[in-house]
């Protein structure tokens, strides 16, 4: 391997690994990004659940139908707090140390990014292990894979979100904005019922928002079988917005002075 | 007496003043709960063709008093954080210290919470009646939605009082955020009791939130009823008079360990 990707590759490792002793060292860090979706999960479910009972509704389980929206829910907050994170470090002046390194811009973003994405698995392992306990159907090998794919897809999109706003306020304030545009991007889709059974704005918006797709591929494995055609244009989703918000973190990042 | 109301109400008007001049305490009793008001709204707008639904014009008639309770319980999470800062930062001592009575200290403090309940309230009126709520009670069905969601507030902010009093730190009591959300998913704060599924079903049926929510929600969906607004009083009483003797044991725990 090249000697400078090598030396990158370190880097990209050394950051995720100290993301990873974060948890170890306070592993109630991440009680609060689990707790949220668990609970949203548990509550949706019991006051929405005889949604299931309206003609045209796809599935009788509303547990199924809900549990793919909180994993990717607990995907978004662990993508906002990886800003938040990153907002802190701003503030103690160690992310100036971090830029003052020979490090590129691109691999500081992608260690941050990548831990995000890894500890994403944690809240959504969580949530779905909870919904199998309450009676969710449990998805095929190939559902699950197209599923926990959109869970790190999703963290990896809130993750450069929430970093281009931390490089932009500087501030541990900012979360609010991180985490309520996220909450926003996963609600306004089919989150609560099909397409078919929304009224008013949230029909037209979630027909036109791109991260509907992401929803309805991740919910694929929980309530029917899972397609490419379905599958697909949540992947380039993904891929579009995380090159786009990629690269505006990584601008936010060149324009940092240190 | 007289002395003791001077005192409530300088610092009342301390922490109104603390509150609308940090809008990072104030937004997020507006826009999480306006958020999933409108998102709920639409994307469980069909709940009402469900058997045994209550008969009201639209879902967002019927969520609009869950969505004012929800504000109201933030809202009184929010003013234990405002309270345990001024314990961290020691503006609690020199209170204690001063020739005051003791009950002014949360009293104030209560003012506060207190007026951010008004101001939800109305804020959700607004919305409601920009988006087509009509208060079959009118003027006076409004008036009396604000005075409740007020006092509902009023009452939330005791518990969360205490907890500042008890813990001393602001992220404990900002930790307890999640169960506002607990405790409005097992009410009838966005779904009728007979179509939510168990045990929520039972629960909401016995928590004090849910006699709160069918008499704010009574004004706009039918005509007024002494018994909801009583029941609905009731529960404000209840809420209140634990409060304020969990912050007197609180109270009188932090003076005798000092």
């Amino acid at each position: 391997m090249d000697i400078a990707l090598a030396t990158d590759w370190a880097t990209i490792r050394a950051l995720v690994r100290r993301s990873a002793n974060e948890l170890i060292r306070v592993p109630g860090a991440a009680v609060p990004g689990v707790l949220a979706p668990t609970i949203f999960f548990l509550g949706l479910t019991a006051v929405f659940g005889n949604l299931t009972l309206l003609p045209g509704f796809t599935t009788g389980s509303y547990a199924s139908f809900m549990v793919p929206v909180s994993m990717l829910q607990g995907a978004g907050f662990t993508g906002a707090a990886m800003g938040v994170n990153l907002a802190r470090d701003i503030e103690l002046g160690l992310f100036d140390r971090f830029l003052a390194s020979p490090a590129p811009r691109w691999v500081l973003l992608t260690g941050l990014v990548l831990s995000a994405a890894i500890r994403s698995f944690i809240p959504a392992t969580f949530v779905f292990l909870i919904a199998l306990a309450v009676g969710a159907h449990l998805p095929g090998p190939g559902g699950l894979i197209v599923t926990y794919l959109c869970v790190v897809g999703t963290a990896t999109i809130a993750a450069c979100w929430s970093a281009t706003i931390a490089l932009r306020f500087k501030t541990q304030s900012a979360a609010p904005l991180m985490q309520t545009v996220m909450l926003a991007l996963v609600l306004c889709t089919t989150a609560y019922a099909p397409q078919e059974l929304l009224t008013g704005w949230l029909a037209t918006a979630a027909e036109y928002n791109p991260f509907t797709q992401v929803v309805d591929a991740a919910r694929q494995g929980f309530v029917g079988g899972v397609t490419w055609e379905g599958t697909w244009p949540a992947f380039a989703v993904i891929a579009a917005l995380t090159a786009l918000l990629g690269a505006l973190a990584l601008r936010g990042m060149r324009r940092t002075a240190y | 007496m007289k002395g003791s109301v001077a005192v409530v109400a300088e610092l009342g008007r301390r922490s109104i003043r603390q509150t609308f001049r940090r809008p990072q305490l104030i937004a997020p009793l507006l826009v999480i709960p306006t958020l999933l008001l409108a998102v709920q709204a639409a994307g469980a707008g069909r709940a009402i063709d469900l058997p045994g639904f209550p008969p009201v014009e639209s879902f967002f008639d019927f969520l609009l008093a869950g969505a004012m309770l929800q504000s109201a319980l933030l809202a009184g999470n929010s003013g234990g954080i405002a309270l345990a800062i001024d314990i961290e930062m020691g503006f609690t001592d020199r209170l204690l210290a001063a020739p005051i009575p003791r009950f002014a200290i949360v009293a104030g403090r209560l003012a506060g919470t207190a007026a951010m309940g008004a101001v939800t309230a109305v804020w959700f009126l607004a919305i409601g009646l920009i988006f087509g709520v009509r208060i079959e009670e009118g003027l006076l069905g409004a008036l009396l939605m604000i005075a409740l969601v007020t006092l509902a507030a009023l009452s939330f902010g005791t518990l969360g009082a205490a907890l500042a009093l008890r813990s001393g730190s602001a992220s404990v009591v900002q930790g307890t955020f999640p169960l506002v959300f607990v405790i409005l998913f097992l009410s009838t704060a966005f779904f009728p009791a007979d179509l939510l599924l168990e045990p929520a079903r039972t629960i909401a049926r016995f928590n004090p939130l849910s006699f709160i929510a069918e008499a704010v929600r009574d004004p706009v969906i039918s005509v007024f009823s002494a018994r909801e607004l009583l029941e609905g009083l009731a529960g404000i009483v209840l809420v209140g008079a634990a409060g304020l003797a969990l912050c007197s044991l609180a109270l009188r725990r932090r003076l005798r360990l000092g």
